[in-house]
């Protein structure tokens, strides 16, 4: 009997869980965006002494994991599962972390949504009855991601309007079968949405329809209006999808004008930075949900959120085998009060 | 949005993209691709000052342009100069240097043979390619259509 | 006035490259790919011969005179060397700057790192 399930997608946990820390690691460019003053710790250079872009996307990963742990004040043994994952093939980073952490590990892919998939799944583990503790975590770093999917840094090439920059950091969450909150009330997981767009560099509009589905979804299932939320914020839709949501809700009868942004297009200034639709990847949604959404409910100001971040499940392959771009996205509401 | 087709979506989201900066990209690309090009007739002459003749000479100005190209890729300056040319700094032959080069350093980590050597053509293996049995194919076509005179 | 000349023609063939490039999806590799094969098709009948008169290096610098090269020399090969002189010819004629992208760009990997962009 699935008792904690309500709607079609959706689940509202018993006893929900609780955020008991987090800790967020960004690499310089983020450090010097608008959100800079939240992120818990700001690389000087964004391959931190390591050999390869890849390694030091798992070491950012890593002492992303070690700080959130010990500001929580636990060791490695009291936590019962490792959920993580990344953007780099076979989830290199988060395996890697992994290996150095000894905690039971399951790795997750689901691209840039990553961490509303760990968060859903951590919190099911826990009010399910299967852990005390779950460390959530995702990581991406901007050139590790760029020779996977794209060009190599120093090719001369011009990035088009709707491309997004991908985030380097890594964002950690503890999720507690006890604590005083933040609390994560409810968990919509999203229908895999494929509208059949191709173009790898416009993956704000390959995602938006997830979105927009997780979303009308969540309203139906909860019973939740938008204005029952103080933020609703997606993962890395940047500004083409965060206008093509805005713009296809109101048409569903939702006006989320006021409530709705996305983690892309607030953590960068794309004017100054040249981010064009803003920032992407794996720890957009993290840095942003564990640095600036946390501290805020942590200080009152945001009482009820809507997480959702997005992901685009493509690979290169497939892409030039002439497939579209499928896009996902899974919601967590996240209160400050359990009910 | 269920009652979009894909196309429908397809139509809409391409509206939804912010439009390049035409002139200002075309502008960039003429001066970029244009100066380029001036240095390029710069070293031709000089090569062709220095007594060179002419075969000497265009192979010597390619081979002085693919160094400059490569270099500026190594000192981390190309990437920015494309940035701002677009296809003024990709289509002059200091564009595929760093077609080249920059695969070649990015894949370093991966070793000499599987990365540099292997990785280098990533992006400039298809003008070699094409370039290559496209010309097989014109000299074959010269043969035949001059066979009878 | 050479200089003016080979400014114009480099500059322009650059401009039909970035009309492509803003109007449709092709990436610079596709552009890369066709303004080659179209010199060599342009040189193989002898269209773009005028052009490298009339512009010197700007029209030899850009790729499409790259691919004009490589007709040519398959051309010339052909008349010395028959079928052989067809396949011979056009790397014969850019062997060296091909030559110098693969032992440069071997250079660079070894001397430079890439750096990140920001």
């Amino acid at each position: 009997m699935a008792i904690k399930k309500i709607g079609l997608q959706t689940v509202k946990f018993q006893n929900p869980p609780s955020i008991i820390s987090t800790y967020t690691i960004v690499g310089p460019k983020e450090g010097e965006g608008p959100l800079k003053d939240y992120f818990d710790y700001i690389l000087e250079d964004d391959v931190w002494g390591q050999a390869s872009f890849e390694k030091a996307e798992a070491k950012i990963q890593e002492e992303t994991i070690k700080a959130a742990i010990t500001n929580g004040n636990l060791t490695n043994q009291d936590i019962d599962y490792l959920l993580a994952g990344d953007l780099l093939n076979q989830i290199i980073s988060s395996t890697y972390t992994a290996r150095q952490l000894s905690i039971p590990y399951y790795g997750l892919y689901g691209a840039c949504s990553t961490m509303t998939e760990s968060l859903s799944l951590g919190a099911m583990l826990i009010d399910g009855g299967f852990a005390d503790k779950v460390v959530c975590a995702t990581s991406s770093h901007f050139s590790s991601a760029e020779r996977q999917f794209r060009f190599p840094l120093e090719y001369g090439s011009q990035r088009n309007f709707s491309a997004q920059w991908t985030v380097t950091g890594a964002g950690a969450t503890i999720l507690s079968s006890t604590g005083d909150g933040p609390y994560i009330t409810y968990a919509t997981t999203g229908k895999i949405v494929d509208k059949g767009i191709k173009d790898a560099t416009n993956m704000g509009a390959a995602m938006a329809p997830a979105a927009i589905d997780t979303l009308i979804t969540h309203f139906n299932d909860t019973g939740f209006s938008p204005n029952d939320y103080d933020l609703i914020i997606s993962g890395d839709l940047g500004r083409v999808g965060k206008a093509i949501v805005l713009d296809l809700m109101k048409k569903e009868g939702y006006d989320l004008s006021n409530l709705f942004t996305d983690c892309g297009v607030e953590i960068f200034d794309s004017e100054k930075q040249d981010t064009h639709a803003g920032g992407s990847g794996c720890a957009c949604a993290a840095v942003v949900f564990n640095g600036y959404i946390y501290k805020e409910m942590k200080k009152g100001n945001f009482k009820r959120v809507l997480l959702m971040a997005t992901g685009a499940l493509h690979s290169t392959t497939i892409n030039q085998q002439g497939e579209s771009i499928p896009g996902i996205a899974h919601a967590i509401t996240i209160d400050i009060n359990k009910d | 949005m269920e009652n979009m087709t894909n196309k429908e979506y397809q139509q809409y989201a391409e509206k939804k993209i912010p439009k390049p900066t035409y002139f200002k990209n075309m502008l960039m690309a003429f001066l970029v691709g244009g100066i380029i090009c001036t240095i390029g007739q710069l070293i031709r002459n000089w090569l062709f000052n220095s007594g060179l003749d002419e075969k000497a000479v265009a192979g010597g100005t390619s081979i002085i342009l693919v160094f400059i190209g490569a270099l500026l890729t190594g000192l981390g300056v190309y990437d920015k100069i494309g940035k701002i040319g677009g296809a003024g700094a990709a289509i002059p032959i200091t564009g595929f240097s760093n077609a080249i080069v920059s695969p070649a350093m990015e894949h370093r980590t991966e070793g000499l043979i599987f990365g540099v050597a292997s990785k280098m053509f990533i992006i400039a293996g298809p003008v070699l390619v094409y370039g290559v049995s496209s010309s097989v194919i014109v000299g074959i076509l010269y043969l035949l259509l001059t066979k009878g005179r | 006035m050479e200089f003016v000349r080979a400014f114009i023609v480099g500059g322009l063939i650059c401009v039909v490259g970035q009309i492509i490039l803003d109007h449709t999806k092709l990436t610079p590799a596709h552009i890369l790919v066709s303004f080659l094969t179209a010199g060599v098709v342009l040189g193989g009948i002898g269209l773009y011969e005028p052009l490298v008169r009339f512009g010197g290096a700007g029209a030899t610098v850009p790729i499409i005179g790259f691919g004009y090269a490589l007709a040519q020399g398959a051309i010339e090969g052909a008349k010395a060397n028959g079928v052989i002189g067809a396949f011979a010819g056009g790397i014969t004629s850019t062997a060296g700057g091909i030559a110098a992208a693969i032992i440069f760009g071997y250079i660079m990997s070894l001397v430079f790192k890439p750096k990140t962009k920001n």
